[in-house]
């Protein structure tokens, strides 16, 4: 079964629209929440047993991750939504927000309603211009229509819930950057403790998301945490998005179960184009380990199957890579991301992403040395740990695994000073 | 120095924020500034610290570190072409090489005419789409080849 959960109106005509949401009995849920009365507790509890985990990347506990807003807290509370996706692969929450945002803006206000916060923003990644207004308009439908705004459905529950635009900046992804930037300034990311629950926007408590999590939310308090536990397996509730992208026939999004074989997710996205082989696939973004074709056409996708086959979920970002892939000049590519995307404020990660930047661009230019291959090691093990935010970890996964699992690669490319595989 | 539908748009913006978080609408701001003046130059971005009442330096900080604003003129049409892995995959290479051949100038150049600047950029979170670029920060042109490329090309005035 595909698209049960946020691609619920995907099949329908204009997907996107109020109308098309509320025929699937959409904000019948929240309604009933607010009118009811339904306890926090209970909510969390639920969100509990979903067995829903982040789906930005970290895969944390949803509902315990909720458990931790302060519940008495005078002033506003914030609820925050990531839809800044930005890491390489990853471009699942982009039709989320063009296909069903009134699902999203559904779950938020219920995480508003649950967390006690007043007032939302949705953070959405600076190049999808078209998608942030169409996602300006859905929330405008949502206020006319009484979904959002002051006293809904006639109680003393209120949540305004707004639009902020990125700008072009990978590490606004980082929650707390986010934060940063929805306050107006550069995307640096903070130091933890403390967290956004205690001190997040303007210093108050906050709880952020990402956008497939929070639209998780309504069909969770629909059927029952249970329900939703059990699309997936264990440690891993509830189907997952995973962008297909790269050297496939059908690239796009698939909406699956937790727990779906690979070799069945690759032929729901058509299989390897233009008859080739599998060479490597990069399972959650860049910032978890590439596989070899042989590791991840015997895995299952959800979080235990990808760390039992030595990779991890992410966010769900299967980047697939034929045999006429040259690993070391793919590689060098992502180097350069992360390099361009260190935001800068540890030496550790600012002087450590442009030195595998500029050791591996040394190999692709035909003057590396074997040593280079330990230099790579080296580096990438000093920035790992030693670093305020995760990129610095980032940057090191590829380069650790792409020289792990493809060596005599880099190798050759050494000695040679051409690509093994493409020749030039 | 901005259009009242511009300083229109920067007040709408300001609706989103509390009062006294004035410079969170800094970004969208600048945003609206460079829609209307292509590039933005340092009096317009005192112009707009001044508008939202905030430091200069504040918005100067902003308008360096993210990088979609433009610190320099750009072409009337400003295209961004991803060369992130997924849009390399699928060729993104060829869509640089077909339009600085057809454009006569490299990535990160200007056309003399003023037309065009042609730029790399990072992941756009449009994968799917691959290869893509976007133009002056709004339009999405995706599942682009050399013949498509051509044909936006020759639509833009
Ligand atoms: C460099 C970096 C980039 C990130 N980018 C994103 C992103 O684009 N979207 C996202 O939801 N989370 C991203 N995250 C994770 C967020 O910090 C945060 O964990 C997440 O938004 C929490 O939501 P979740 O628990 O629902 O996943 C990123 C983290 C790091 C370190
Ligand atoms: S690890 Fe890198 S990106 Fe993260 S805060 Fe430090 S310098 Fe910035
Ligand atoms: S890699 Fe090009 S849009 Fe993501």
């Amino acid at each position: 079964m595909a698209n049960e959960v946020c691609f619920r109106t995907l099949h329908l005509p204009n997907p996107g629209s109020l109308e098309t949401y509320r025929s699937i009995g959409g904000y019948e849920t929240l309604k009933r929440i607010v009118t009811e009365k339904v306890k926090a507790t209970e909510i969390i509890n639920q969100v509990k047993i979903s067995g829903l985990r982040g789906r930005g990347g970290a895969g944390f506990p949803t509902g315990l991750k909720w458990s931790f807003m302060p519940r008495y807290y005078d002033g506003t509370k914030y609820l925050v939504c990531n839809t800044d996706e930005g890491e390489p692969g990853t471009f699942k929450d982009r039709d989320i927000i063009r296909y069903n945002p009134h699902q999203l803006i559904e779950g938020m206000a219920i995480a508003a309603y649950t967390l006690g916060a007043r007032v939302g923003y949705n953070y959405i990644h600076g190049e999808i211009w078209e998608d942030y207004v169409f996602f300006e308009r859905a929330l405008d439908e949502a206020r006319a229509a009484g979904f959002l705004g002051e006293n809904l459905f006639g109680t003393n529950f209120s949540f305004d819930l707004y639009a902020h635009h990125g700008y072009g900046a990978y590490i606004c992804g980082e929650e707390t950057a986010l934060i940063e930037s929805i306050e107006g300034k550069k995307g640096q990311p903070r130091f933890k403790p403390p967290f956004p629950a205690s001190f997040g926007v303007y210093g108050k408590p906050t709880n952020v998301n990402n956008t497939e999590s929070y639209a998780s939310i309504p069909f969770i308090l629909q059927h029952g945490g249970q329900a939703f536990q059990d699309l997936g397996v264990a440690n891993s509730g509830g189907t997952k998005i995973f962008a297909v992208s790269g050297h496939v026939e059908k690239p796009g999004n698939y909406e699956v179960n937790m727990g779906i074989p690979f070799p069945e997710l690759l032929s729901l996205a058509g299989g390897i184009w233009k008859g080739r082989q599998l060479k490597a696939v990069i399972p959650g973004g860049p910032s978890t380990a590439v596989m070899p074709a042989a590791s991840i056409m015997g895995a299952t996708m959800d979080y235990d199957g990808l760390s039992k086959a030595g990779s991890s979920l992410g966010a769900g970002s299967v980047i697939i890579m034929d045999d006429s892939t040259c690993m070391v000049q793919t590689l060098k590519r992502l180097s350069y991301f992360f390099f361009e995307e260190s935001c800068g404020q540890c030496t550790p990660c600012r002087e450590g992403t442009g030195w595998l930047y500029r050791v591996v661009k040394r190999i692709v230019d035909g003057e590396g040395r074997m040593e280079d291959l330990d230099l790579l090691t080296d580096v990438s093990s000093n920035i790992s740990g030693r670093t305020i935010c995760a990129l610095g970890d980032a940057a090191a996964t590829p380069v650790l695994s792409f020289i792990k699992h493809f060596r005599p690669e880099f190798e050759y490319y050494i000695q040679h000073g051409r690509s093994m595989v493409t020749g030039k | 120095m901005l259009s009242q539908e511009s300083l229109a748009r920067i007040d709408r913006e300001l609706t989103k924020y509390p009062d006294d978080h004035r410079q969170s609408a800094v970004m969208s701001a600048l945003r609206i500034a460079q829609d209307e003046l292509g590039w933005l130059s340092k009096d317009t971005i005192a112009f707009v610290a001044d508008y939202l009442r905030i430091p200069a330096i504040a918005a100067l900080e902003v308008a360096t570190f993210y990088n979609m604003y433009e610190l320099e003129p750009v072409g009337r049409h400003k295209i961004t072409v991803c060369t992130n892995i997924s849009c390399m995959l699928r060729g993104s290479d060829e869509i640089v090489d077909h339009l600085e051949k057809r454009l006569g100038v490299h990535m990160g150049e200007t056309t003399p005419d003023g037309k065009y600047t042609i730029k790399e950029g990072e992941c756009m979170g449009c994968c799917g789409g691959a290869p893509l670029f976007h133009i002056n920060n709004k339009r999405m042109c995706e599942y682009l080849t050399p013949e498509k490329v051509d044909e936006i090309l020759g639509e833009l005035k």
